[in-house]
């Protein structure tokens, strides 16, 4: 059980998204919470990286409400990584302490908690590098260390591994896995059957901007019980 | 041609001499434009990267506006000052009409524009990037534009050079509100004008000469700094 001051569980309510005249999320009723690796999978343009940004409120509802246990929370409590790194143009250790800046960790702690995620991604010998010039996969880590380093009970990935080659998506797998047992909740987007196999312990399939599926990795990829699930599973639903 | 051979040679004479004259009116020009670029970048760039991160009505407009002032010609400029300095301005109280200080005001309100509508662009473009990260870590805009200014600094460099170059070479403005006075307000433009017309080519050779490196010479600062922070940062 969690702390009664915890962020989860997180519950949208009739949560809809519409934009350009497009329905995108349709009326989604969920509620996530415990521990453990959620993956939203579906097939491209379900409205996967969509219904994240909702949770993680970088887009407003055009309908319904995201509801976290502790709505006063600050964003702090919570933080996300993108597709593509945003790295600021300043060394790596600047772009992971300039998170906890926006947080308000005060100037001395800033440092110490910085390489400390650095250091928990493999990239010590990193620090000291201009980010905007490291690797994709190096990147790509230093922003999965600027989320982690904020502490977060929950941590929103969108598709972290999907411009990444085999050996940098083994490792930033591996990386999610560690903040996943170290006690972040991981809710993580992906249309990656592999990535949803080797992370998930729940599945959270949608579809057209609705969850048409709502299982236990094991049994979701071994007995989906929609059509859709299944065809995408054998692949035929991109 | 021989008039002129024998105007460059004692032009690099006078160079090459520090022609008291020649440095005097070079430092002023350097301190009049230095100045104005100073207070141009202080209101220019906070001015680019707030337009550049809200949104409010009419904010289309602000920046077509913006972008038209670019154009605006340095004599109109000059006119507006001289009117607003001139005894019976409305600021006319602070009888700094033909004096250095007018001329660094007319130049930052000629400057000012470049650097805010470049610095607009530059940090626009910049928030396109950035924007859902920043949000996502919890930025206020106007840490947000902080950054992205922070993060832009290389870019908005080689525009505050550009408002420099364009301050430091232009006539129209120093030569309404300074008033091309010799000894006070005699810029390296200004006298350049006045010695061709006179017909004493030395000192405006030597000051073009000057004026002309002075350019070069900011225009090459703001191409290395380009290609060496590109491979450096990214």
């Amino acid at each position: 059980m969690r702390a009664p001051d915890s962020l989860l569980p997180l519950r949208l309510e009739a949560l809809s998204f519409e934009a350009g005249g497009r329905r995108i999320i349709d009326a989604v009723s969920l509620q996530i919470g415990g521990a453990g690796r959620t993956v939203i999978l579906g097939p491209n343009g379900a409205g996967k990286s969509v219904l994240l940004r909702l949770c993680h409120g970088l887009l407003a509802p055009s309908a319904g409400r995201v509801v976290w246990n502790r709505p006063a929370t600050g964003r702090h409590r919570q933080a996300m990584v993108f597709q593509r790194p945003v790295m600021l143009r300043r060394s790596a250790l600047a772009n992971v302490a300039y998170g906890l800046k926006l947080a308000g960790v005060a100037p001395r702690e800033r440092e110490a908690r910085a390489l400390r995620a650095l250091g928990g991604l493999g990239l010590a010998h990193l620090t000291a590098r201009s980010a905007r010039v490291l690797s994709g996969g190096e990147q790509q880590r230093v922003a999965l260390a600027r989320a982690w380093a904020l502490e977060p009970e929950v941590l929103f990935l969108d598709e972290p591994t999907a411009n990444l080659d085999p050996q940098a998506t083994r490792e930033i797998e591996a990386a999610i896995a560690n903040i996943g047992a170290a006690g972040t909740k991981i809710i993580m987007v992906t249309h990656d059957l592999g990535a949803a196999k080797r992370l998930a312990d729940e599945i959270i399939f949608i579809h057209d901007g609705r969850v048409l599926e709502r299982a236990g990795a094991e049994q979701f990829f071994s007995g989906p019980s929609s059509r859709a699930a299944a065809a995408f599973i054998k692949g035929e639903l991109l | 041609m021989e008039t002129i051979r024998l105007a460059l040679g004692r032009a690099a004479e006078m160079i090459a001499g520090f022609d008291p004259q020649l440095v005097q009116i070079v430092a002023l020009s350097l301190r009049v434009s230095v100045s104005a670029v100073l207070i141009a970048a202080l209101v220019g760039l906070p001015l680019g990267a707030a337009i550049a991160v809200s949104r409010f009505p009419g904010r289309q407009a602000v920046i077509v506006v913006l972008n038209a002032l670019l154009g605006l010609p340095a004599v109109v400029i000059g006119l507006l000052v001289y009117l607003l300095l001139s005894r019976a301005g409305p600021l006319g109280e602070l009888g700094i009409l033909f004096t250095p200080a007018a001329m660094i005001v007319a130049q930052s309100i000629l400057v000012t524009p470049i650097i805010a509508a470049f610095s607009r662009q530059a940090v626009e473009d910049a928030w396109r990037e950035y924007e859902e990260q920043l949000n996502s870590l919890g930025a206020s805009l106007p840490q947000a534009a902080l950054t992205l200014l922070w993060d832009c600094r290389f870019s908005l460099l080689t525009t505050v050079l550009a408002g420099f170059g364009r301050a430091v070479a232009e006539v129209g403005t120093v030569m309404i509100v300074g008033g091309n006075i010799d000894g006070v307000t005699r810029v390296m433009t200004t006298a350049i004008a006045l010695e061709t017309s006179k017909g004493d080519l030395p000192l405006a050779l030597g000051l073009g000469i000057i004026l002309m490196s002075l350019v070069l010479a900011l225009n090459a600062t703001a191409h290395g700094v380009t290609e060496l922070t590109k491979r450096r940062y990214g």
